[in-house]
């Protein structure tokens, strides 16, 4: 039931969020997330970034994402819309849109969502600088917001 | 003839994105093939060398040194993750 897409140019989350409820009269609650890209990171300017992926198996992680957040809450479809390649600070990155019924499920899967992009989608951010290109290394508070979701079960 | 895949900041340590390795016959894993790329001495034994940081997926799923490598297959070496 996922929609996942990666493309180069700019989304428009209306048009996403419209699309998670047209023709249906049983979605009670879309939870979404825009990422946006930032003027600075890391105590340094930045000014433009560019997002690199790896074709295939990225497409393949976010809908096993996805199937994991669908069978641990109740929900009626995802969305998660990813661009790569040069974008400019306060363009978006990166959208995820949850319905459900109740706004519970939708908050949660959300949020389960992101995290597990963030630290299982095979992407990478390079910025450029003021002192030149570098590679966002990856973040612990991003391994251990992913980790606050392990099964209760464990 | 296995293929290798190499993304981000590695890509550009190593000055290539893909290229086919042969394996000799008999099994193989991520960790042998880690060992292969080291003795080319280099940036390769920096870039994977002890100490360092890399991830692997074989045929497109996350896998661990332990994984089996086969001929045909698909294995590629990436920095952490940073999308989103």
């Amino acid at each position: 039931m996922a929609h996942v897409r990666i493309q180069a140019h700019p989304f428009d989350a209306g048009a996403e969020i419209a699309a998670l409820t047209q023709g249906r009269r049983d979605v009670g609650a879309v939870a979404t997330f825009v990422g946006v890209v930032r003027d600075r990171n890391e105590g340094a300017s930045v000014g433009r970034m560019t997002l690199e992926h790896y074709p295939g198996m990225t497409e393949k992680a976010l809908l096993e994402i996805c199937g994991q957040a669908a069978q641990r809450w109740d929900l009626i479809d995802l969305r998660v819309v990813h661009r790569v390649g040069p974008m400019e600070p306060g363009e978006p990155i990166v959208l995820v849109a949850v319905s459900s019924a109740h706004r519970g499920d939708a908050f949660a899967a959300c949020e389960f969502v992101m995290d597990f992009l963030k630290t299982r989608a095979p992407f990478w951010k390079r910025e450029d600088t003021p002192s030149g290109p570098r590679w966002v290394d990856a973040r612990v508070s991003d391994d251990e917001a992913a980790a606050r979701w392990a099964p209760p079960n464990r | 003839m296995a293929t290798v895949l190499y993304f981000a900041s590695l890509r550009e340590r190593l000055g290539v994105g893909r290229e086919t390795i042969d394996l000799p016959p008999g099994s193989h894993t991520v960790a042998s093939v880690v060992a292969h790329l080291r003795a080319r001495g280099g940036p390769w034994e920096s870039c994977f060398g002890p100490g360092s940081v890399w991830r692997v997926a074989v045929n497109h799923a996350m896998a661990n040194p332990e994984a089996t490598v086969s001929a045909d297959d698909e294995v590629a070496f990436f920095p952490p993750v940073t999308g989103g």
